[in-house]
């Protein structure tokens, strides 16, 4: 049997009464992308608060590299190699670039003290190769909250880079990006697949998912409603099949 | 914390070096600045309007001397309100500390034992404060307001009200280290203060602890999203607040060597006042260990300078009230333009 870099089976999650995600298996392969589409309220999100071990399901079984993992919380899941871009981007803007980068997994000493020196430098070489800021209002000592919306994208997919993560989760990368910011996201896509690591992409927009997705999983109220490898079905059928979907809850 | 480091090695090809640039320093340092121009302002206003006491050394001693009771809680303060919390039971930590103290004695005659016993019911007050707070989920200003009615009455209920005398500490040799004079003039609480405030600066910049204070009261979801403890984090800040509290408890106390039961009620309103004096938001995410320590200052240099300027003891609150009014909306106007 293959084995997947991750694997949910008949993973469930309740939210009290309401049934977020029911008996969903899902698969990541090495070195593939996958698409997630879906309405609103569909359980997209949720799907990912689960890998990335934000909430844990309710029922069914995680599997990462074929290694069962139980209890995976947040840290857990970093060690693992997932990260994340979140949706809401997850920054914190009233600190500084450099603190924003190593939210969270902070370069310290064996006392908890700070690397301070190494993070501003690191911050800065990941400024100049990877964001491309050129601006001189940006440097490690900036705040986040005064850059534009792409410039925080930014940010958000070079602190997901930086630490050799293997499987790399955008939740609606595209949202609140101009077009050209966007075309650059679309291309770091393609950068993840060419440097053999894996990604599960989020997006309303099916061009986008279509265009750099190696397969794409449909879902629809909580279940998983079917899944295409793109090279097998053209964008006009995908698209009236998620039509079809969100008014009919069924593909065909 | 297991941070992969392994693309750390390969460090910068280019270095680093930030020009000087004033716009930014100013933009960086803004609320620290603005609280220093107070500062020194005020001091100005009180030597020109009153050179025989604000030119002699004694009033220095007093204020250093005085000043320290509450500018030391005010630190971790600080960091409870960075973190978007607020407490209000520490002034009935430091009695409830000193309760500690004054039965350990009783039962051991062992002043350092009571010492410490006085620090443990510190450290439990601030776990119990922040337990409440994380577990139960409920707004930390309610839930410290219920704890500092419970810990006062607990003190009330345990000294049946009767306040005491602590001259056996006189003696011992933890009055000359917390409440000595060095040089028979310098006070050693205001070496304590400098110590805590430093350790405080680089417990809230330079370590992970408060590199995750500031995020939490900035963004508390991303702070979860990102896997920080959020919960632990809270909890480490109301704990630092029970020992300090606790700590500046004795210190008080031991200062006059006596104990009345409503020790601490006169230190809410000033070292909260402190706190946001010295440019915290009591939004958090921001503040700063610089600006509250000045802020302590002015807030007990008030009193002192309104007499000695030659109005009545009668104006002092309505100074502090224009004081901290004013310094507020400085902040704010600060901040606004700083970001």
């Amino acid at each position: 049997m293959e084995e997947y870099r991750l694997e949910l089976r008949n993973v469930s999650k309740t939210f009290g009464e309401v049934k977020a995600l029911e008996d969903i298996s899902f698969q990541l392969g090495r070195n593939e992308v996958v698409g997630l589409l879906g309405d609103n309220g569909a359980g997209k999100s949720t799907l990912i608060k689960l890998i990335t071990g934000y909430y844990q399901p309710t029922s069914g079984e995680i599997y990462f590299n074929g290694q069962k993992v139980d209890h995976l919380t947040v840290p857990k899941a970093r060690e693992l190699g997932v990260e994340t871009v979140y949706q809401e981007r997850a920054l914190a803007e009233l600190q500084t670039l450099w603190r924003n980068i190593f939210l969270g997994r902070e370069l310290v000493n064996r006392w908890g003290l700070l690397d301070v020196n190494t993070m501003r430098l690191e911050t800065y070489r990941l400024m100049t190769q990877s964001m491309g800021f050129t601006s001189s209002a940006v440097n490690p000592e900036s705040r986040v909250g005064s850059f534009s919306g792409g410039e925080k994208q930014g940010v958000a997919i070079v602190r997901a880079l930086y630490f050799d993560a293997e499987i790399i989760i955008l939740d609606e990368p595209t949202m609140g990006l101009s077009l050209k910011e966007t075309a650059k996201l679309v291309n770091f896509v393609r950068d993840i697949k060419k440097a053999g690591k894996s990604a599960i992409f989020i997006d309303h927009n099916i061009l986008h998912v279509y265009n750099v997705a190696d397969r794409v999983v449909v879902i629809d109220r909580g279940r998983v409603a079917g899944q295409f490898l793109t090279k097998d079905i053209n964008l006009e059928t995908l698209m009236d099949k998620m039509i079809r979907v969100a008014e009919t809850g069924n593909l065909d | 914390m297991s941070s992969q480091t392994n693309s750390v090695t390969s460090t910068a090809s280019q270095p680093y070096k930030e020009p000087f640039r004033l716009s930014r320093f100013a933009r960086t340092y803004g609320t620290q600045l603005g609280i220093l121009g107070v500062f020194f302002t005020l001091w100005l206003i009180f030597i020109i309007s009153a050179p025989n006491t604000f030119l002699a050394p004694q009033i220095y001693n007093a204020f250093m001397s005085t000043i320290p009771f509450f500018a030391m809680m005010a630190i971790p303060l600080t960091m409870v309100v960075i973190a978007g919390e607020m407490d209000l039971c520490f002034p009935s930590t430091m009695a409830m500390g000193m309760v500690a103290f004054i039965l350990t004695y009783n039962a051991t005659t062992s002043v350092a034992l009571a010492f410490i016993a006085a620090l443990l019911a510190g450290i439990l007050i601030g776990w119990f404060n922040g337990l409440i707070v994380v577990r139960f989920g409920i707004p930390s200003l309610v839930a410290t307001i219920g704890t500092q009615f419970l810990w006062r009455g607990a003190v009330l209920v345990l000294t049946q009200g009767v306040n005491g005398s602590l001259i056996y500490a006189k003696q011992s040799f933890l009055h000359p280290i917390l409440v000595g004079k060095i040089g028979g003039s310098f006070p050693t609480q205001m070496i304590w203060l400098v110590a805590i405030a430093i350790l405080g600066w680089v417990l809230l910049n330079r370590h992970k602890f408060g590199a995750h204070i500031y995020l939490i009261g900035d963004n508390v979801k991303s702070a979860e999203l990102m896997g920080i403890n959020v919960g632990r984090t809270r909890i480490m800040a109301f704990v630092l607040l029970g020992l300090v509290a606790a700590f500046a408890g004795v210190v008080t106390s031991l200062h006059v060597s006596f104990f009345w039961p409503s020790l601490g009620e006169g230190y809410l309103m000033r070292t909260l006042a402190s706190v946001f004096l010295g440019g915290t938001s009591v939004f958090g995410g921001t503040g700063t260990i610089l600006g509250t320590f000045i802020g302590a200052f002015i807030i007990g240099a008030i009193e002192a300078a309104t007499v000695a300027v030659g109005l009545t003891g009668f104006w002092t609150q309505f100074i502090y009230g224009l004081i901290i009014v004013l310094s507020v909306i400085m902040h704010v106007y600060l901040r606004k333009r700083t970001e």
